[in-house]
């Protein structure tokens, strides 16, 4: 479903040139649950904005679900955004000034859908995260975990081929980041293609396969064993992710 | 994504945002407020002003044609035309005559002199001498009595006609028909009284006036009088061709050699009307310049709060394009913003320009007339997507990577 082939991009800064990403290859299938690790610097950051679709490469080609990103202009990328990705960042971003419901919608309205279907789309998602409750409460009457399920039911609200997750637990308490990554582990169950960005070991081992990235190249590349019963989906990786740094 | 559905959902994101920021919406859009009362009120003014300059130039009525020595609004040189020969009541005789394409024509003279009856007396009172035909050329209606007979006119009878206001400061409780009032020493008898006229260019009150036949004004008020000749067209569709009739009828009667200039004037209601829409058009340029400055005032008010606005949301904008908004999503919903204050304002200032232009019409026959208020919620939505566009424009352009880093 992705496919990356000799991926650079660089970043002027002043005079100097950036190398945040040195020709990267990466395969990443659909179903699959995917951490991307390193250390701050390493070009993970750049990694997750590429993939996206909030930038594009200096070289090289971005496929998502064969359509080549890298060639895009801002209104294409806005729409792949849109339909193919659900992001899940950090400090949640919810607008303050509306309700659970009417954040969840966000991406429905820019995808053109009429208010009956979003609000029903957007109250089935809340429902999936476990926040039927607390529909119209405001991000600021919520507690951190739940801001955080807002924002993944708003990701997979408008059901995108691919859900990127920047540092998700990485405002929370441990226990509430368990909770967050049990409802990641039911989106993968239910056959979600999750890509999780973090740098603890404690975040990454929930996913299936972890890509370790270094210096904007990628060291290492590990399938972890599926232990649950997938087979319904026959990960088709194999071969595809050997190391290329 | 269809604009009516992107507007729809621009509005409402514009709204909320407003709403979320009450007072600083109230005091940008005070500006444009400001904006759109003074320039409605300058706009109302000039229109009142235009307004009553026509309904009082009416009353030199635009099928009369006025022969006097001197244009109205004459480019010549003064050392010119100043020996040009006095017009005659003869001439006024002769032309009356001769001109086919006139319905009425009058010599018209007049002065300021005290008028006097029994131990009432008021100065500064203009006598009008005049002929029979005076009524019809001036249009004149009659509240008692009659106008002057032509007999009356060519004997030089002591009688009058007095104006409206005149009649009723000499004869409050009684009618005025057969009283006998003093110019001067000499006594004239009241034959008739005209129906008020009102104030010429608001400021000559033409209903304190005495009429008199011309001969009789000239025999004993005012010897040697320099004569208006009045003419009323017959036809106004072809008062061009009255007009060089009745310059080659004088011509003929001064007995002008043809290589010699005219020595008279033929005047028109137009030519007042030329000079004042001269005038006004100066008067409403620099007035609406001066007013339409304040609103630029209030626009740039509007750009620096919208400017604020997305410097502030950065982060916001940062996610909605995350989320999928297209550039054209972001600039309308700022747009809509921008555009929002601006109406908002515009409305908010007719609706206090409303009751003052009704203070105004006290002065001027002034009302806000729709074409007013149109413009005015044009300028104002206007100034608003002007104001708005730039602010608007940089918000679509921002990467939503870098804006989404900003806190």
């Amino acid at each position: 479903m992705i496919r990356l082939c000799k991926l650079v991009k660089n970043y002027q800064v002043g005079s100097e040139t950036i190398h945040a990403l040195r020709e990267v290859d990466l395969e990443i299938a659909r179903g699959e649950y995917v951490a991307v690790m390193g250390p701050s610097g390493s070009g993970k950051s750049t990694l997750m904005n590429l993939l996206g679709c909030l930038d594009t490469p200096t070289s090289g080609v971005f496929e998502l679900n064969g359509l080549n990103v890298g060639e895009m202009d801002d209104n294409q990328l806005a729409d792949v955004r849109n339909k193919e990705v659900g992001f899940v960042f950090q400090t949640f971003n919810l607008l303050a000034r509306s309700n659970a419901l009417h954040n969840v919608e966000l991406p429905l309205i820019y995808a053109g859908i009429s208010a009956e279907e979003r609000r029903e789309k957007a109250l089935s998602a809340l429902n999936q995260v476990g926040l039927a409750d607390r529909v119209h409460h405001k991000p600021n009457e919520l507690s951190g975990g739940q801001r955080q399920r807002v924002a993944i039911a708003r990701a997979l609200v408008n059901n995108p081929s691919l859900i990127l997750a920047d540092e998700p637990t990485g405002n929370l308490d441990s226990k509430t980041g368990e909770e967050i990554m049990e409802v990641f582990e039911d989106l993968y169950q239910k056959g979600n293609t999750l890509i999780v960005v973090t740098h603890e070991e404690d975040i990454a081992r929930h996913a299936r396969r972890i890509i370790r990235i270094r210096d904007g190249r990628i060291a290492a590349d590990e399938q972890r064993v599926d232990s649950s019963h997938r087979a319904r989906i026959g990960v088709q990786t194999a071969g595809s992710h050997s190391e290329s740094a | 994504m269809t604009w009516a559905f992107e507007l729809r959902e621009g509005l409402r994101v514009s709204w909320g945002a407003l709403r979320a920021n009450k007072m600083r919406s109230t005091l940008t859009t005070l500006g444009i407020v400001i904006g759109v009362v003074t320039v409605t009120l300058m706009a109302t003014a000039i229109e009142g002003l235009n307004q009553a300059f026509l309904k009082s130039i009416s009353s030199i009525g635009s099928d009369v044609v006025y022969i006097e020595k001197f244009a109205w609004f004459g480019d010549e040189e003064w050392w010119k035309v100043r020996n040009r020969r006095d017009i005659l009541l003869e001439d006024a005789r002769q032309l009356a005559r001769l001109a086919v394409s006139s319905l009425a024509v009058s010599p018209v003279a007049d002065t300021f002199r005290s008028v006097r009856y029994n131990n009432r007396s008021a100065s500064g009172v203009q006598i009008v001498g005049c002929g029979s035909e005076m009524e019809t050329v001036g249009n004149l209606t009659l509240t008692a009595g009659r106008f002057l007979f032509p007999e009356e006119v060519d004997g030089a009878r002591p009688v009058c006609v007095l104006g409206a206001d005149l009649a009723a400061n000499f004869f409050p409780h009684e009618p005025a028909i057969g009283r006998k009032i003093r110019i001067q020493e000499s006594a004239y008898e009241v034959v008739g009284v005209v129906a008020k006229l009102g104030s010429f260019l608001g400021v000559f009150n033409m209903d304190n006036r005495v009429m008199v036949p011309i001969t009789r004004f000239i025999s004993d008020i005012s010897r040697w009088p320099n004569v208006t000749i009045a003419v009323k067209v017959r036809n106004l569709d072809q008062i061009g061709d009255a007009v060089e009739e009745l310059r080659g009828v004088m011509r003929r009667i001064r007995r002008l050699p043809p290589d010699r200039p005219d020595d008279f004037a033929v005047n028109q209601q137009d030519a007042f009307i030329k000079m004042f829409n001269r005038l006004s058009t100066t008067i409403a340029s620099v007035g609406l310049f001066i007013t339409g400055l304040s609103l630029f005032v209030g626009g740039i008010g509007i750009m620096n709060i919208m400017f604020v606005s997305v410097a502030e949301r950065t982060k916001e904008i940062g996610l909605r394009k995350a989320l999928g908004a297209r550039r054209r999503t972001i600039l309308i919903q700022f747009l809509m913003e921008a555009a929002s204050l601006c109406l908002f304002g515009g409305v908010l200032g007719l609706v206090l320009a409303f009751p003052l232009s009704l203070l105004m019409s006290h002065w001027l026959p002034s009302s806000m007339s729709w074409i007013i208020v149109t413009m005015s919620l044009t300028i104002a939505l206007l100034t608003g997507l002007v104001a708005g566009f730039m602010p608007a424009y940089r918000a679509a352009r921002l990467s939503p990577v870098e804006a989404m880093r900003n806190e």
